[in-house]
């Protein structure tokens, strides 16, 4: 890892204090001239540009959809209902007569506006409850280590279910749901990092220097913790949109007519045994490319850092 | 040893009992009565008082934590809102049709698993390797729902080989009941390969350069006996444990397959309670996943241990 390092430079910490930046310098430093070397690496890898192309393509759907496709997706047309794809509607329509190939474009504007959000509440609240675990350790460590425990017990999709069934299927309280499913998680994996790092020199260092946990914490270990948090990061993006896309399938997506994959693979599921397969196999296609995509993502990611 | 057991023992109880509370109480916080949401809309408020009464809703929280508890704790797992009957045989039905769908999943997807491993090790780097470690990795973050649907409509819908639902009929053979279940445990398998495949791969890429299977290619052994008996058995043992863990989360795939398949396991169970705010039945499904989960994960590491004698000493020490 530090092989690649480079010169060490004074701007290289701004969180550092001016008693700590020496210590601080030289752990901070090689991660720090290494990471534009990583992220050329990550641009060599096929996997990450196919990953990263979906993407965007999804992006710009949710973002500029409504100007560009073909059919207003809330237009209902009752007399061309249930029409297999043809040129007038390359995807088909669905039951009520609505262009299913519009509502595959401008759907992916609910599940790209919930799980970017919910993977970052997760995010941070996991990180600091991790944070806290790692580097307190005791009995606080001890409690919340055997709560965590038994809240991973449960596949996240059942819990999420629950409380979505419990709280109501805003997109905010899915978001929220979703945030607080992926807390124990993120705090497991950043917890296993701060115990690595929890032994090395710099931390008694700093301790030594008379700072408060808080900043031992949050200026010190947070840093060089980074790269673990940006990996789980990306992993959890990809879960999250299929616990969204998997809840809105269950029923508990956005209330219709807006347009969301899951919701209409649900409510168009009925049909596919009458052979309207085109109204539920679209949809389904559109979140089968879009957790590719984040997971190829992810997996480039955590591959450069890891060489 | 004995220690390493008891201490293991002792973490299981632990987590079992939090767990208890944790499924407990989020069961407490769905709203709408109990009553209410059996009884309809239209019924009197005093009857809807009456069940809840009669249901014991209305006592003290504590009070019905630990009579459900204690419940619990000798099989009874309390009353259906929904059913007005004991939860229990529901639960073991169920649960016995979850573990058929499971127990087949499993068969298929661990030889496959491991096979993909192996051979993704075998030729690390190269194209084989790329292929199937991808493929695995784009699976595995698939919802089985959306594998569901590509599966129903390819082999129910266009080449209709096999039946879309999952549950065959009243008193049907062995046969019968196993082909109503492929479909059903296909999104399962293939969820399942890229977890299993990628922990082989790496257990086996460990073992491959390691100073042991050196030592064995130096000394002139052939080169399948050098991977049959040094490679393979040191790089499966990370193998058990992740087949292990998946359990949970197969078990959470099962909420969505039984669904999409209208397959009478505890998934669907599970699902149905929580709609019907049937929350004896829910409580009661979702605690023996955990259960189902703790014991799986204690069973890994009981495994392990007896494969492997280093981690017999390291855990007592």
């Amino acid at each position: 890892m530090s092989d690649l390092g480079g010169l060490p430079s004074p701007s290289a910490d701004p969180l550092g204090s001016l008693g700590t930046q020496t210590v601080a310098i030289a752990v901070e430093a090689p991660t720090q001239r290494v990471a534009p070397a990583r992220w050329r690496l990550l641009l060599r890898r096929p996997t990450f540009w196919a990953g990263a192309v979906i993407l965007v393509f999804w992006i710009v759907c949710a973002v500029f959809g409504r100007s560009f496709a073909p059919y207003n997706p809330l237009a209902q047309q009752l007399l061309a209902a249930n029409q297999a794809p043809s040129g007038a509607h390359w995807f088909g329509t669905d039951p009520l007569g609505r262009d299913v190939l519009s509502r595959v474009i401008t759907g992916a504007r609910t599940i790209l506006i919930i799980t970017p959000l919910a993977t970052i509440l997760g995010t941070i609240l996991g990180t600091a409850l991790g944070l806290a675990m790692g580097y307190l350790g005791g009995w606080f460590d001890t409690v919340a280590s055997r709560i965590v425990e038994a809240i991973l017990a449960l596949p996240f999709v059942i819990i999420a279910f629950l409380f979505v069934v419990a709280l109501g299927n805003s997109v905010p309280t899915i978001t929220v749901i979703i945030g607080l499913v992926f807390t124990p998680l993120i705090a497991r994996t950043v917890r296993a990092a701060v115990l690595a790092e929890r032994s090395l020199d710099y931390v008694p260092a700093a301790r030594l220097l008379g700072e408060r946990p808080a900043r031992v914490m949050f200026a010190e270990i947070l840093p060089n913790v980074m790269p673990a948090i940006l990996v789980e990061f990306t992993v959890r993006l990809a879960y999250a949109v299929f616990a969204v896309a998997t809840l809105s399938f269950l029923g508990f997506g956005v209330p219709p007519p807006t347009p969301d994959w899951g919701a209409d693979i649900s409510a168009n599921y009925t049909g596919l045994l009458a052979g309207y397969w085109w109204q539920v196999l679209f949809p389904a296609l559109a979140i089968a490319s879009l957790v590719v995509a984040i997971t190829l993502i992810a997996d480039s990611i955590e591959q450069v850092l890891a060489s | 040893m004995a220690m390493f057991l008891l201490r293991r023992l002792g973490l299981m109880v632990l987590t079992l009992w939090i767990l208890s509370l944790i499924v407990f109480f989020a069961g407490q916080i769905l709203p709408g009565d109990p009553g209410r949401a059996t009884l309809g809309q239209f019924a009197s408020p005093s009857a809807v008082q009456a069940l809840d009464h009669q249901l014991g809703v209305d006592r003290p929280l504590l009070t019905r934590y630990l009579s459900w508890l204690g419940g619990v704790l000798h099989g009874d797992f309390g009353t259906s809102y929904a059913y007005r009957s004991a939860v229990e045989p529901f639960i073991r039905a169920a649960l016995i049709n979850s573990i058929k769908l499971a127990l087949l999943a499993f068969v298929i997807v661990v030889p496959l698993g491991i096979i993909g491993g192996v051979v993704a090790a075998l030729y690390e780097g190269r194209g084989v390797d790329r292929v199937i470690s991808v493929t695995g990795l784009s699976l595995a973050s698939l919802p089985e729902f959306v594998t569901g649907i590509v599966v129903i409509v390819v082999f129910g819908v266009t080449l209709k080989w096999l039946p879309v639902t999952a549950s065959a009929g009243q008193g049907s053979g062995v046969l019968s009941q196993f082909q109503h279940l492929i479909l059903p445990a296909i999104p399962l398998v293939l969820i399942l390969f890229g977890y299993i495949s990628r922990m082989a791969r790496a257990g086996t890429i460990e073992a491959l350069n390691s100073d042991y299977t050196r030592t064995a290619v130096l000394k002139g052994l052939p080169e399948t006996t050098v991977i049959r008996r040094h490679v393979l058995r040191n790089s499966l043992l990370p193998t058990i444990t992740v087949i292990a863990t998946q359990t949970g989360y197969l078990i959470g795939g099962l909420v969505v397959v039984e669904t999409l398949f209208n397959y009478q396991g505890l998934g669907l169970l599970i699902y149905n309670a929580a709609k019907a705010k049937d929350f004896a039945m829910l409580e009661a499904g979702v605690l023996i996943i955990g259960v189902v989960y703790v014991l799986a994960t204690l069973a890994a590491d009981l495994l392990l241990t007896a494969l492997n004698p280093r981690l017999r000493i390291g855990g007592s020490g």
